[in-house]
């Protein structure tokens, strides 16, 4: 383990923004930190570059203690969310500034950011002032900034959370790219799912001050160990009563569940063709339809349960108030503490019926 | 076509209003008026103000003046500089030291440069060395408090950056509390010349036997009351040609470090 953190506890009075978070990261591997505002994801980077100091637990990077050690020894890149850019510093001088720490000489730093500004993309910009930058561009110049020192650990604080939508998606891709190519163990914080499940390894879930889950992006989406994740993951709505559900009938003790828009078909009514599950859908009328691009995004009513789903482009086209025939495929079905992924009878049945 | 025009007229009637031209012509006009009322002594007219200023330069009594105050606005000015800028940036580099200096100084702050005059004569005599005190005084505190402040302004994520490259505290201080105070300071300074030059005149008015302050002073010992109408020209037009002139500095030098 290259980078491990055991049993972590920091409040911020009575505010508890790390609850006995331990977690561990393999090296070279890139860790999104995943998690709702307000739910200590940033609190657990601060910790690991040494800018906050936990109240109890251990950081240990490459089997070294570092509790002891302030943030300017532990030798760590960190980008932050504003960029951080020293504004009365050129390029040259901002990404100059970590290796005037390190007292290289001259030549060095000269090709070492000429070096670095072609890794980000940016080369021939080292007299330009941040305020010359784009938002884009100054996130580059702070990764490369960060980069220099040639530091153990990347940390990322919402590198993309103030760069408008189409830049923030072709930055993520040119992040992943990066890091790859000098492999560097990262870690990034976001609140954005699909960055997180974009571009990370591994996704570390966080929810009031403690990981809930850790796993690569396919495990947290198809395997969500707790409630929290569940919902919080893919494009995720409760049902509180989901027994009512025809396929779900007389299920043990637990009541609400989580569906998402792939777990449903939706189905024209006046469709005569065949379906072989018709007996097991569900009357429902459609609430809204939205274009997605790739398919339409449909929002229907099942006898007072809300469930949103996919419906084809090639398919007949829906209206708000036509009533349609939804085929319920699986609920993730949650208590207190645990999660389940429950398949409607009709399709487990069958599924043993053709095997 | 036409709405282009009008708009290019309306935009040279802006720019008109704003280079300030009109709003000389219309207080000089209401000037002028109002000085055909009364008599010379009570409100001299613009022209025989022109006309006093002419005198006074050609026996070089308004040079000497000017010189007289100039140089003492320079030296309690630069003084107060090379004072104020390094202790607020100490004071507000540490916390308990600007805990420690807080209280003495907002109770100081109102405390003006003139009612410290007398003492200030008592404890420095009558010469230069009083009124350089003064104006020490008076352009100190804008100074001071101005750079404390832009070092408490500094942003937290600048500092956390450059520890993060491994920069320790004594590097921080000189490489980012102390640029990031840069614009406060700026602002210090240019408050701190305006005090100075408010300050240099009530002194030169209550002692001393030259500078811009015994001129508009001694005027009512001559019955002329234009010589106090040029003089405080003349002290309007120094002040705000050097605060052009550090605006200019500001914005050409200082533009990276905020000044606006």
């Amino acid at each position: 383990m290259y980078i491990e953190l055991k049993n972590i506890n920091k409040s911020f009075g009575s505010f508890k923004a790390s609850d006995d978070v331990s977690f561990s990261i393999d090296k070279g591997k890139l860790i999104g930190l995943l998690g709702p505002s307000g739910s200590g994801k940033t609190t657990i980077l601060r910790i690991l570059a040494g800018l906050e100091k936990q109240d109890s637990g251990d950081i240990f990077i490459n089997n070294k203690n570092v509790n002891t050690l302030s943030s300017s020894s532990r030798g760590i890149g960190f980008v932050f969310q504003n960029y951080a850019l020293f504004p009365y510093m050129t390029v040259y001088d901002n990404i100059a500034y970590g290796l005037k720490v390190q007292k290289r000489d001259k030549k060095y730093i000269k090709e070492r950011i000429t070096e670095l500004l072609e890794l980000v993309g940016l080369p021939g910009l080292e007299k330009r002032y941040p305020d010359q930058l784009s938002g884009g561009q100054k996130q580059r110049i702070a990764l490369a900034r960060a980069l220099a020192p040639q530091p153990e650990l990347l940390l990322l604080d919402e590198p993309f959370a103030a760069i408008d939508a189409k830049v923030r998606k072709e930055l993520r891709t040119w992040l992943r790219e990066t890091i790859d190519k000098i492999g560097i163990t990262s870690i990034f914080v976001t609140h954005d799912q699909d960055e997180a499940i974009e571009v990370a390894d591994e996704i570390v879930i966080t929810n009031k001050g403690r990981v809930e889950q850790v796993g690569n992006p396919v495990e947290i989406y198809l395997e969500p160990k707790t409630p929290f994740v569940a919902q919080f993951i893919g494009q995720s709505a409760i049902i509180e009563d989901y027994s009512k559900l025809k396929g779900f009938e007389n299920d043990s003790g637990k009541t609400s569940a989580i569906i998402r828009p792939e777990f449903i078909e939706i189905n024209k009514y006046e469709d005569n063709s065949y379906h072989q599950f018709e007996s097991s859908m569900e009357d429902a009328t459609v609430e809204d339809v939205s274009f997605r691009g790739n398919a339409f995004e449909v929002r229907a009513d099942i006898g007072g349960i809300k469930v949103t789903g996919r419906y084809p482009l090639n398919s007949p086209r829906l209206k708000k108030g036509d009533n349609v025939k939804v085929l319920i495929k699986k609920l993730y079905v949650v208590d207190e503490n645990s999660t389940g992924i429950l398949i409607n009878k009709a399709l487990d049945d069958s599924d043993i019926y053709y095997i | 076509m036409e709405n282009t025009n009008k708009k290019s007229s309306v935009n040279i009637g802006q720019k008109i209003l704003k280079c300030g031209i009109v709003s000389w012509i219309i207080i000089i006009t209401i000037w002028g008026l109002g000085s055909l009322a009364y008599d010379e002594y009570f409100l001299p007219s613009p022209k025989e103000t022109i006309d006093s200023l002419k005198l006074l330069i050609q026996n070089g009594t308004l040079g000497g003046d000017i010189a007289a105050s100039v140089g003492r606005v320079v030296k309690g000015w630069l003084l107060s500089i090379v004072f104020a800028v390094p202790l607020g940036l100490l004071v507000g580099n540490f916390k308990p030291v600007r805990w420690l200096v807080e209280p003495i100084l907002s109770f100081f702050r109102f405390v003006p440069a003139i009612a410290l005059t007398t003492l200030f004569l008592m404890w420095f005599g009558v010469g230069e060395e009083s009124k350089v005190a003064l104006i020490f005084y008076a352009a100190f505190f804008p100074i001071f408090v101005n750079t404390i402040a832009g070092v408490a302004s500094t942003d937290k994520s600048l500092i956390e950056a450059a520890s993060c490259m491994g920069a320790k505290k004594a590097r921080v201080f000189f490489t980012v509390v102390v640029p990031s105070a840069v614009a406060n300071i700026y602002t210090g300074i240019r408050l701190g010349l305006s005090s100075a030059i408010i300050c240099v005149i009530a002194a030169e008015m209550l002692v001393g036997s030259d500078g811009l302050g015994y001129l508009i002073n001694s005027s009512k010992l001559y019955y002329k009351t234009s010589w106090a109408f040029a003089g405080i020209v003349t002290l309007a037009l120094i002040g705000f040609t050097a605060d052009r002139i550090l605006q200019f500095i500001g914005k050409k030098k200082l533009k990276h470090f905020g000044v606006k």
